[in-house]
């Protein structure tokens, strides 16, 4: 069995025709096989989430996970270019969609691909995911526990940000959300009301809300790491992405 | 979660950080995901000097009592009345 993978960094076209840094991880066989734009979390473009990406090739997709956060602070490091960008008001909508557009493009054109893609985010990142699934024709959408999508952020945080909940109507692919029932944002109200939506809507769905688990239960190097939660939540997402993602 | 609410203040003195002493301008303030300290959410402070770039900053990650408790040392610490600005 041929397994291996390739993992570099790139220089995608982003939002408003813009290079935009992105790490790209993919298996050398010919294909073919869908792709998987992974959204970083609010602390940025990390070894965390690069390590994220390589896994999606070891699962047999390509991946693309654009640095959000480029424009602020290309070359520094991702601890760094957070507190910029969050200094300087964080990533608006609009331009984390052209960057998602831009690595899907990428996805899309790569000689291996089956041009379906799918989007992934893990917690500001989650909500970017559904954001980017409502905007743009992408196959399938992987929501991990992204606050602020059925409710906004609260009116005096200075940079606030809008509920996308109502933009659902516009979602092309089936959505799974992965939430920890111990979370407060998203709460299991707001996933309640999400599943209220996507089900009026006829969207397909799977919302999991995992007991014992709150925010961040995917990450391996933090103590909110829940390895049962996590262990069966990327079962799940390989399933996902294997079911709406193949050729 | 990931807060979204950030308070950036400006302010004057100075901080250390990798490479050195610099002037600071700005001091960003957030209850967040830390990247290192061993907790959920930390009260983060960030003192900057944008202009310097990026690298330019002294990064603090403290538990809510900690920060608590530094934000109470810092107003005992400081004088009352507030000394007029030196020319």
């Amino acid at each position: 069995m041929y397994d291996a993978v390739l993992a570099e960094t790139i220089t995608i076209t982003g939002d408003g025709g813009d290079a935009v840094e992105a790490y790209l991880a993919r298996p050398l066989d010919p294909g073919p096989r869908g792709g998987v734009v992974v959204i970083h979390h609010m602390p940025g473009y990390d070894a965390a989430t690069k390590e994220i990406t390589r896994r999606f090739a070891v699962l047999g997709f390509n991946a693309c996970c654009p640095n959000l956060y480029h424009r602020e602070a290309p070359g520094a490091s991702p601890d760094d270019a957070a507190a910029s960008a969050r200094a300087l008001g964080g990533v608006s909508d609009d331009r984390l969609v052209g960057d998602v557009a831009g690595a899907a493009a990428v996805l899309r054109g790569l000689t291996s691909a089956n041009r379906k893609v799918g989007v992934i985010g893990y917690c500001s990142g989650g909500r970017q995911a559904f954001l980017a699934g409502c905007r743009l024709p992408l196959d399938a959408v992987v929501d991990c526990y992204g606050a602020f999508v059925a409710t906004s952020t609260p009116p005096e945080a200075p940079f606030s940000r809008p509920a996308v909940i109502g933009l659902a109507a516009g979602l092309a692919g089936p959505v799974l959300g992965l939430f920890g029932a111990e979370d407060q944002h998203p709460s299991p109200a707001e996933t309640a009301e999400l599943e209220r939506v996507l089900t009026e809507l006829g969207t397909p769905h799977e919302l999991h809300t995992y007991e014992g688990a709150g925010h961040a239960f995917f990450a391996v190097d933090r103590p909110s790491y829940r390895p049962e939660a996590a262990g069966d939540g990327w079962s799940r997402i390989a399933d996902w992405f294997g079911r709406y993602l193949a050729a | 979660m990931c807060t979204y609410s950030t308070q950036v203040v400006a302010v004057e003195g100075s901080g250390k950080g990798a490479a050195g002493w610099f002037r600071l301008t700005s001091a960003s303030v957030y209850f967040d995901h830390p990247v290192h300290a061993a907790a959920d959410h930390t009260l983060n402070l960030d003192f900057a000097n944008r202009a310097l770039g990026p690298a330019a900053r002294v990064a603090v990650e403290l538990t809510a009592p900690a920060a608590r408790q530094l934000a109470r040392a810092i107003l005992a610490a400081l004088p009352e009345p507030e000394p007029e600005p030196a020319d």
